[in-house]
């Protein structure tokens, strides 16, 4: 059995005495004996699974399909030597059950408990003869690991892959520029300013501006609780460099608290243009770009 | 001083000089345009002068510096200078390095440098006019 080189040469550097021949007719027996036993251990575990009150977020019909393609795939890598299939396998299942709300303790806890139902039923086989009931031990606990390692690692690497897509779609929806008038944009700023979310606010400012032509620009931070010297500095540096693009900006909104820190801290605002709310800002871009709004008479409000 | 072909086109547009920098300039090319462009504006009698990088991708602090001066320069010889043009890239790594361009204006690209040439050589003069 070639493709057990793995696990045997694990299995050998850890007992370096232990006779080769033997180690590889092991796993062969082993997978044998488990498949034999398919039925009732999977039974065995899902009523386990069940006791331990894991994946209630599953009906029983998903739960019997699903243990019985982890049962499968479980043998099949003790068989094989091989974790690409079953990697492929956990991350499609990942896929499918983090919507759902299913934990990272629910499925480690639910490969441990295979684990643990599979090594009771080899207990219960090889218990008369002692010696051999511990080679095959050896041969199946580095595998099983390896599996619960396995399964662990493709669930967290999938709910990341899944954090950082949601974290990348917040940050695309929370910094908006929009433009109001010809050449007049405003840029509302909602949420906590991090100093990544304030280098891509400038990033898509500044683009912004080139694309829509802007002269003047509104920077709204009503909605920004606070604000640090780090990120009031990197606006006071995107102010800089959006006069240089050639656009000057209006900054509305400082909060009473965010006046007094920023005045407390000293950051030198001497060059922004601030003006108290996101209104009276748009009225004075308005006269800076010459625009005059007139209300007709007679119109209800 | 460099002697060779001018790298830098200032070209004339009535009263005023539109100079583009197309590539990247070293430091004795720079003064080359700095010296160009001066000179220029008093054989042209020229009130205004536009520079254009929008082909730059980088901008040094000698190259600011030198744009600043060309600025102050051209100022005392009468003529208003606008820089135009610079990419978003360079705008924020400017800022960062805290390179500025000082005093002088800057806008989005030739079409606006030169509505703002409009704007305030125009006062310039008649504001000669009324004084006298």
């Amino acid at each position: 059995m070639d493709d057990d080189g793995m696990v045997a040469r694990e299995v050998s550097a850890d007992f370096p005495s232990l006779d080769r021949r033997d180690e590889d007719q092991l796993l062969p027996q082993l997978v044998a004996h488990l498949r034999e036993h398919r039925t009732k251990l999977r039974q065995e575990w899902a009523s386990r699974i069940q006791d331990a009150h894991l994946l209630h977020a599953m009906t029983p019909q998903e739960m019997a399909a699903e243990t019985t393609s982890v049962y499968d795939n479980y043998v099949e890598v003790l068989e094989t030597g091989s974790v690409e299939a079953l990697q492929h396998y956990a991350r499609d299942l990942s896929e499918r059950i983090i919507p759902r709300g299913v934990e990272t303790h629910e499925v480690v806890g639910i490969v441990l408990l295979l684990r643990d139902v599979l090594a009771r039923s080899l207990f219960e086989k090889y218990q008369r003869d002692f010696a051999l009931l511990n080679r095959v031990l050896d041969a199946y606990e580095p595998a099983a690991n390896r599996i619960a390692n396995t399964v662990a690692v493709s669930f967290v690497d999938e709910r990341e892959r899944v954090i950082r897509q949601q974290q990348d779609s917040i940050r695309e929806l929370s910094t908006p520029v929009l433009p109001v008038r010809e050449r007049l944009l405003i840029l509302p700023i909602i949420g906590v300013l991090d100093s990544e979310r304030a280098r891509q606010l400038t990033e898509q400012l500044l683009a912004g501006i080139r694309t829509h032509r802007a002269k003047v620009v509104v920077i709204d931070i009503t909605g920004a609780p606070d604000v640090d010297e780090a990120v009031a500095n990197h606006l006071v540096q995107t102010v800089d460099a959006s006069r240089l693009m050639g656009a000057s900006v209006i900054i509305t909104g400082l909060s009473p608290e965010i006046a007094q820190t920023l005045v407390t801290i000293g950051v030198d605002l001497s060059k922004m243009n601030t003006i108290g709310d996101l209104q009276g800002g748009l009225e004075e871009a308005e006269r800076l770009l010459g625009y005059r709004v007139t209300r007709e008479e007679g119109t209800s409000s | 001083m460099s002697t060779g072909p001018a790298l830098v086109s200032i070209l004339r547009q009535g009263s005023y000089l539109i100079a583009s920098i197309n590539t990247a300039l070293d430091d004795s090319q720079m003064l080359r345009f700095q010296e160009d462009l001066i000179s220029q504006i008093g054989q042209h009698r020229s009130r205004g002068v536009v520079i254009d990088v929008a082909a730059l991708d980088v901008l040094d602090s000698f190259g600011s510096r030198t744009l600043r001066n060309i600025a102050e320069m051209a100022r005392l010889r009468g003529a208003l200078t606008v820089i135009v043009g610079i990419q978003p890239d360079v705008a924020f790594a400017m800022v960062q390095l805290g390179m500025t361009t000082g005093a002088v204006h800057t806008a989005l690209d030739l079409e606006e440098g030169l509505a703002y040439l409009n704007t305030n050589c125009a006062k310039q003069v008649r504001s000669v006019r009324d004084g006298q």
